[in-house]
């Protein structure tokens, strides 16, 4: 349903860059985890009424992912407030950020927003150490998709810069 | 998209004839209300299918969301050195809000577990065992507990007896 061209952040092509806020102080930019793979995790709202939803099932994979020295943010339209009561809540070890205002404008830049619903796809994206996006994935909005995709897209980065242990 | 990997080998645990017609495999957490909700579905599902079902079960504790789940996944794993895997698995599902420590020795005293086999499942030693099935998990495009697969596939439909009969007597 999205009224944007399907080529936003279409694989090979940089991601476009944003500034959020993951706390009310504090903001994240993706360029300043340049030099690391990231992953970016586009999810609908805080609080789906399932254990080991989505975001849960990340926070328990944390180690998978740093063997890969990728840095995983989640991003849904919902407000710092709900995204630190949300985070607290199911014990989080990574941040959330709020695509609040503009609202939904980076998962609009992305090609992943849901303007009928007024939140975002379910969307994932790794962008490599360049910032260039290798592989990105919506899945229909009820299923949540897990993590294979995921592991397999960072599996397949060329290994650069530091060594892992 | 999500596919068991690797499939079902000798040394997962298994209800019913390796063979069967359907074999159905369950991601759960011992501590996950959805699994607990699960667990009197997947039994009634047992029942009425009888040997035309291979039942499976795999450790997916989310220990972030559930303080007691990898330590009772352990306990179960533990009580599979002495064959009594699927007491301890029942006792879990039927005892979730007692899963504390001396919860835990009680159920594995009950199943006649000796001192040693308790003490070696407090230390760890089948924190492992627990970790190759949640990774084996994670691989197959788990995506939440329980995370059922039928014949290989992900399932993500209705857990209900009815439904799953449904779809395997299609």
């Amino acid at each position: 349903m999205s009224n944007l061209p399907s080529s936003s952040a279409a694989v090979g092509q940089p991601a476009p860059e944003f500034t959020l806020h993951s706390t009310p102080d504090q903001t994240v930019s993706l360029a300043e985890l340049r030099g690391r793979p990231v992953v970016l995790v586009f999810y609908p709202a805080d609080w789906s009424p399932v254990c080991g939803d989505q975001v849960s099932l990340y926070n328990e994979l944390l180690s998978e992912f740093r063997r890969y020295d990728a840095a995983i943010l989640g991003i849904s339209v919902d407000g710092v407030w709900c995204h630190s009561a949300f985070a607290q809540d199911r014990k989080l070890h990574y941040p959330l950020l709020a695509d609040f205002e503009p609202k939904g404008d980076v998962a609009r830049r992305y090609g992943v927003y849901e303007s009928a619903g007024g939140v975002s796809q379910r969307a994932l994206f790794v962008v490599d150490g360049e910032g260039i996006v290798r592989w990105r994935y919506v899945s229909p909005i009820g299923i949540n998709p897990g993590a294979d995709g995921i592991l397999d897209a960072l599996e397949k980065l060329p290994r650069g810069g530091g060594s892992s242990s | 998209m999500s596919q068991l990997k690797p499939p079902v080998g000798p040394d997962d645990h298994v209800q019913g004839p390796r063979d069967a017609a359907i074999e159905l495999v369950e991601y759960g957490d011992y501590e996950c209300p959805y699994c607990g909700e699960a667990y009197p579905e997947l039994k009634a599902v047992q029942q009425a299918m009888g040997d035309a079902l291979c039942f499976v079960f795999r450790n997916f504790p989310l220990s972030n969301a559930h303080p007691h789940a990898q330590r009772a996944a352990e306990f179960a794993e533990a009580a599979a050195t002495i064959r009594r895997f699927w007491e301890m698995h029942d006792l879990l599902y039927e005892n979730q809000q007692a899963l504390d420590e001396r919860s835990l020795i009680g159920y594995a005293t009950q199943l006649g577990f000796d001192q040693a086999l308790i003490e070696s499942a407090l230390r760890g030693d089948f924190a492992a065992r627990v970790r190759h099935d949640f990774t084996s998990g994670v691989r197959s495009g788990v995506n939440g507990t329980p995370c059922l697969f039928i014949n290989g596939q992900r399932y993500d439909g209705p857990r209900d007896a009815e439904s799953l009969l449904q779809i395997f007597r299609r």
